[in-house]
């Protein structure tokens, strides 16, 4: 698959699945898609490594576009960004646009074969209106 | 749009209006046309780029609205009656409704 691929990382990992099954239910298949949240003992959080198993699953060569809620998430994606090898490191940006709306808009623009730097340009056009 | 443009209207009786998901459905059926595609709440617009998923969302047009369409390009007759179409079919979701 040659779309964008989408990942959803919240601190709950119920917030992350809702959204993907948003995503899933108003966007549909087209767009590879992975989600991760909480940390291993039930309570909130995230993970560096949780964020880079999702990366691969969501993986395409088109990139990845990651959705994030707030602080950790955040730079614990964008420590995952900086440990993917090198020739994934180009291709995998943390968006910064609201998780929820974001996700089912990236997707959007993503279903139609938009390049990751309009996937994220069209998520980030969110937070101006 | 410089080009000749065709045109089409719909009424939208969709139950929430054009909201998330009829604008998302709609904005990824545009997006499979060539044409340039831009549609308006009424005839003297604001005029949208109905490929924009942002801009068609932030429209907010209700139900009742006479959705216009117009489109230029190879294409555009094509993208007018499919569109037409899906606003028409009620956004081919017999759940109106369902998500705002």
């Amino acid at each position: 698959m040659s779309n964008v691929g989408i990942v959803i990382v919240s601190h709950s990992p119920l917030v992350a699945e809702g959204t993907a099954d948003m995503v899933r239910q108003m966007v549909g298949d087209e767009v590879p898609l992975a989600w991760c949240g909480g940390d291993p003992d039930g309570g909130l959080g995230t993970s560096v490594e949780a964020i880079l198993a999702a990366i691969d699953k969501a993986w395409s060569e088109a990139g990845v576009a990651l959705l994030v809620d707030l602080g950790g998430a955040e730079t614990n994606s964008e420590m995952a960004v900086e440990m993917l090898p090198e020739e994934r490191g180009g291709k995998v940006v943390v968006c910064n646009a609201p998780i929820v709306e974001g996700a089912v808009i990236a997707a959007t623009e993503a279903s139609g074969g938009a390049s990751l730097q309009d996937v994220r340009r069209t998520a980030e056009e969110l937070s101006a209106l | 749009m410089s080009d000749v443009a065709l045109t089409a209207e719909v009424l939208l009786e969709h139950e929430v209006g054009l909201h998330a998901r009829p604008s998302v459905k709609l904005t990824k059926l545009a997006k499979t046309f060539q044409s340039r595609i831009e549609l308006s709440p009424g005839p003297d617009g604001p005029w949208i780029d109905a490929k924009s998923i942002v801009k068609v969302m932030a429209a907010r047009a209700p139900k009742g609205t006479v959705l216009q369409f117009r489109a230029a390009g190879d294409d555009a007759r094509a993208a007018l009656d499919a569109l037409v179409a899906l606003v028409r079919n009620d956004f081919e979701t017999g759940a109106a409704g369902e998500a705002e």
